[in-house]
């Protein structure tokens, strides 16, 4: 049945371990969020997080990249059109039908053709022709050298001297389609507002916050949604306009096999954000766990896990990691069997990734949660609890879990540009991302000797630059809102920024 | 003291026989020598006598754990866990798949590496506290707030970007010092001065927060207004009080690192094709030598050990009230 509806559909899922755990994520967060809600308690720091500009800003860039990496989370195997050889030997009827090799995510579908439109080689932004002379026919038979255009990019150009007004016309449909969307996004977010609010429709919100009209609890109580507005129009315009060149030219070249930069970035942004954040998913339940044991325990439990952690901590973590990558690459080649497709080999190695990016950073974590667990164990309540008669697991998971958990959140949100960052190194170091796979890291690998070539090629450095630099910036921005308004130490300076 | 000092290295033991056991682990469990055999000689066409030969060659022909032909005590040391354990405690990492003496290969290689770390490591602290007190010293102005937003901006670059873009601009557009290359003896200045400038604006952003941090919490102590209500300059509470006592934490992050000063970048010496141990681990990684990543992983872990060792000695030093014992 399962097979029909494929069949039906053109194309199989395809499953992969770190999609899983992406969407397990979301869902955790979903759910902590349903439940954060009705705590007033716990809604408070998130409310000093929405009061500040800043935050909000970084917020929505991160959005954007997060609404783009789990579209890229949604992997299938398209159907193979039927080739005339196997429908004969088949016969009529009885065909069997094949999946691609090759996955592809729901972002592919998206954008179309975007990532199969190659090039020969090199080409500028925007370009129509090569990077480089090539021989070419001439007009009257002769072979010449000169730079070809180039198959994709401006190829619905008759004349090149038409590029300038086309782009410019793309420009404005583009920026126009950006307002628009802006416009429906705005009001969306204005009717959510104003919903249970009555005589207040969500165009006259969307001008009173534009204009920052006062509201009647003063400017300070409230979350700053004009930064929230503007963040989004200029996101939805780059978005719009990026879709309408997009769709005709390289906005950003094309890289040394011919291949779309612009798209190779985008496609990165996953790989980017799951090594991110499943490696603090996947670290987080030992780090905590053990962190708490050792610190309420005490004794010989004590003991062994600091022991094991300061092991794990003397090894330099990159040479952990590069040991324990190049391990994981022979067993890979040992058994190529075991993976239909160069997705599923190149999926093990990123969640082997995190997991060893996890044992290397849950230690500090640790050390942290242990420290804070001493003193919380040595509090009135928790004593009166013990007095009581009350458990060890109910004292642990009632008094010492909530009351540690903003260094949990805390090193959390700090933990993911790092990793990102991290991510970049260790591709290039070649104990990162397998090659097959889209990130950052092996754009810049592959790049690495572009600045010496003669001519510069700038463009696939620059990309990466943008793409990572753009969603590191906000996550920064975003986790040092997190961090103050979180942890008790500023609260109690008193200090703010 | 000494005592002190004693029974912190025999600490150090079991956690040294923990790191060899994790790499013993990862290096010959998870691929049993036969496996790294068929990889070194070729994935196919690889007969059973030329993996007996590989193995033979670098003594890997023995049990794993346990020896069960040995006796008296055999079974035990007549093993690859021991006798490889055994010689990484006397620093003898073997030869590397090229046949050199990973031993003294380490040992030349220390020069350039410590040729570019310790200047980027001794500059980059000063520079990172001097700036750090600078931001304290005008905090609550618009010069602060800007040096908050451009130390995220300058961490949220990736440091592969500092090496790109300063090999560019300063080695090709303007031609000041080579791109990559080393020398030994004065020459070598024409090398180093271009990866430590870079090491040292790399690290700037988290640095400089880092310390910031530091000396913000050290400002909210009491010693700090008293000192004001004495009648003291806000430059003599700064660069007098606030700073000796910041010493203790700085103190922490910064020893510790001195000791793997020897390792070297991995990522700087490869950019700027310094022979230093750095390059060295990355080509070991790239053609699959893994003698040297398991000697380079031993080497790391003691000297981290020993930077926490020279942490709590320094301690000492700085804070009287420290007593180690």
């Amino acid at each position: 049945m399962m097979n029909g509806l494929y069949e039906l559909l053109g194309a199989k899922p395809l499953f992969l371990w770190t999609d899983l755990l992406i969407w397990l994520l979301v869902g955790v967060i979903l759910l902590s969020v349903s439940y954060t809600r009705r705590r007033p308690h716990l809604l408070e720091p998130w409310r000093r997080v929405a009061r500040s500009r800043m935050a909000m800003g970084s917020l929505v860039v991160l959005l954007l990249y997060v609404v783009v990496g789990l579209l890229d989370s949604v992997h299938y195997r398209p159907a193979l059109a039927p080739s005339e050889v196997t429908q004969e030997y088949q016969g009529e009827g009885q065909q069997e039908i094949h999946y691609a090799v090759q996955a592809r995510t729901l972002l592919d579908w998206l954008v179309g053709d975007l990532g199969q439109e190659s090039e020969k080689s090199y080409s500028t932004p925007f370009a129509t022709h090569l990077y480089s002379r090539e021989r070419v026919e001439g007009e009257e038979g002769g072979v010449m050298r000169d730079f070809p255009r180039l198959v994709h990019g401006g190829a619905h150009l008759e004349r090149v001297e038409e590029r300038q007004g086309d782009l410019l016309q793309r420009l404005t449909v583009g920026g126009a389609e950006g307002v628009v969307l802006w416009l429906l996004l705005a009001l969306l977010l204005g009717k959510m507002l104003t919903r249970r609010q009555r005589g207040r429709s969500a165009l006259q919100w969307l001008s009173r916050t534009l204009r920052k009209v006062p509201t009647r609890d003063g400017e300070t109580n409230t979350v700053p949604w004009s930064t929230v507005l503007w963040v989004t129009a200029g996101a939805s315009i780059l978005l719009m306009v990026a879709i309408q060149m997009g769709v005709h030219y390289h906005i950003l070249g094309t890289d040394k096999v011919g291949q779309d930069v612009f798209y190779q970035a985008v496609k990165s942004i996953r790989t980017g954000l799951v090594i991110g954040t499943l490696t603090t998913l996947i670290m987080l339940p030992f780090a905590v766990f053990l962190g708490i044991m050792a610190g309420y325990f005490r004794g010989w439990i004590d003991d062994a896990i600091q022991y094991t952690y300061t092991t794990l901590s003397s090894i330099p973590g990159v040479l952990l990691i590069a040991a324990a990558i190049l391990m994981i690459q022979v067993y890979i080649d040992n058994n190529a069997a075991l993976f239909e497709t160069t997705e599923e080999r190149a999926d093990l190695r990123l969640l082997f990734l995190c997991i060893i990016l996890g044992v290397t950073s849950w230690t500090g974590l640790c050390r942290l949660l242990r420290g804070e667990t001493l003193k919380l164990r040595e509090m009135d309540y928790i004593t009166a609890a013990h007095a009581f008669g009350v458990s060890h697991l109910r004292i642990i998971t009632r008094h010492i879990l909530p009351n540690v958990m903003h260094v949990v959140l805390i090193s959390v949100v700090l933990d993911f540009s790092g990793l990102v960052l991290a991510e970049a190194v260790l591709s290039y170091v070649g104990v990162g991302v397998d090659p097959t796979m889209h990130s950052w890291g092996n754009m810049i690998n592959g790049a690495r000797l572009e600045m010496a070539r003669e001519p510069v090629v700038w463009w696939t450095l620059f990309a990466s630059f943008l793409f990572m630099f753009v969603m590191v910036l906000a996550a920064n921005l975003f986790s040092d809102v997190v961090r103050e308004a979180f942890d008790p130490r500023v609260q109690s300076r008193g200090e703010r920024s | 003291m000494l005592n002190y000092i004693l029974r912190r290295i025999l600490y150090a033991f079991p956690i040294l026989v923990g790191v060899n056991l994790i790499t013993f682990f990862l290096f010959f469990v998870v691929n049993t020598p036969d496996d790294m055999a068929r990889m070194q000689l070729g994935m196919k066409h690889v007969t059973e006598e030329a993996i007996d030969n590989w193995k033979q060659e670098r003594g890997y022909d023995r049990p794993l754990f346990w020896n069960e032909e040995a006796s008296a005590g055999g079974e035990v040391t007549e093993t690859l866990l021991f006798s490889e354990s055994l010689k990484l405690f006397r620093f003898d990492f073997g030869v590397a798949d090229d046949g050199r003496n990973i031993r003294r290969d380490i040992g030349q290689r220390m020069g350039p590496s410590l040729a570019i770390a310790v200047p980027t490591f001794v500059i980059g602290l000063m520079t990172n506290i001097t700036f750090a007190l600078l931001m304290v010293f005008f905090r609550a102005t618009y010069l602060e707030l800007s040096g908050v937003v451009l130390t995220v901006v300058l961490m949220s670059i990736s440091g592969l970007f500092y090496i790109i873009g300063g090999q560019f601009v300063v080695g090709k557009l303007m031609h000041l010092v080579p791109i990559s290359g080393y020398e030994s003896g004065v020459d070598a200045f024409r090398f180093v001065v271009l990866p430590v400038a870079i090491g040292v604006i790399s690290g700037i952003g988290s640095g400089v927060r880092w310390y910031r941090t530091i000396f913000l919490e050290e400002m909210g102590k009491d010693y700090v207004r008293t000192a004001r209500a004495k009648g003291l300059s806000e430059q003599r509470v700064l660069f007098h009080h606030v700073l000796r006592n910041a010493m203790i934490p700085i103190l922490t992050g910064a020893v510790v690192v001195l000791p793997l000063l020897f390792m070297g970048s991995l990522i700087t010496e490869s950019f700027f094709g310094i022979p230093g141990l750095g390059s060295y681990t990355i080509e070991a990684i790239n053609a699959q030598d893994f003698a040297i990543v398991r000697a380079m992983v031993f080497l790391g872990a003691v000297l981290y050990i020993i930077g926490l060792l020279l942490t709590d000695l320094s301690y000492t030093l700085v804070d009287p009230r420290v007593r180690l014992s």
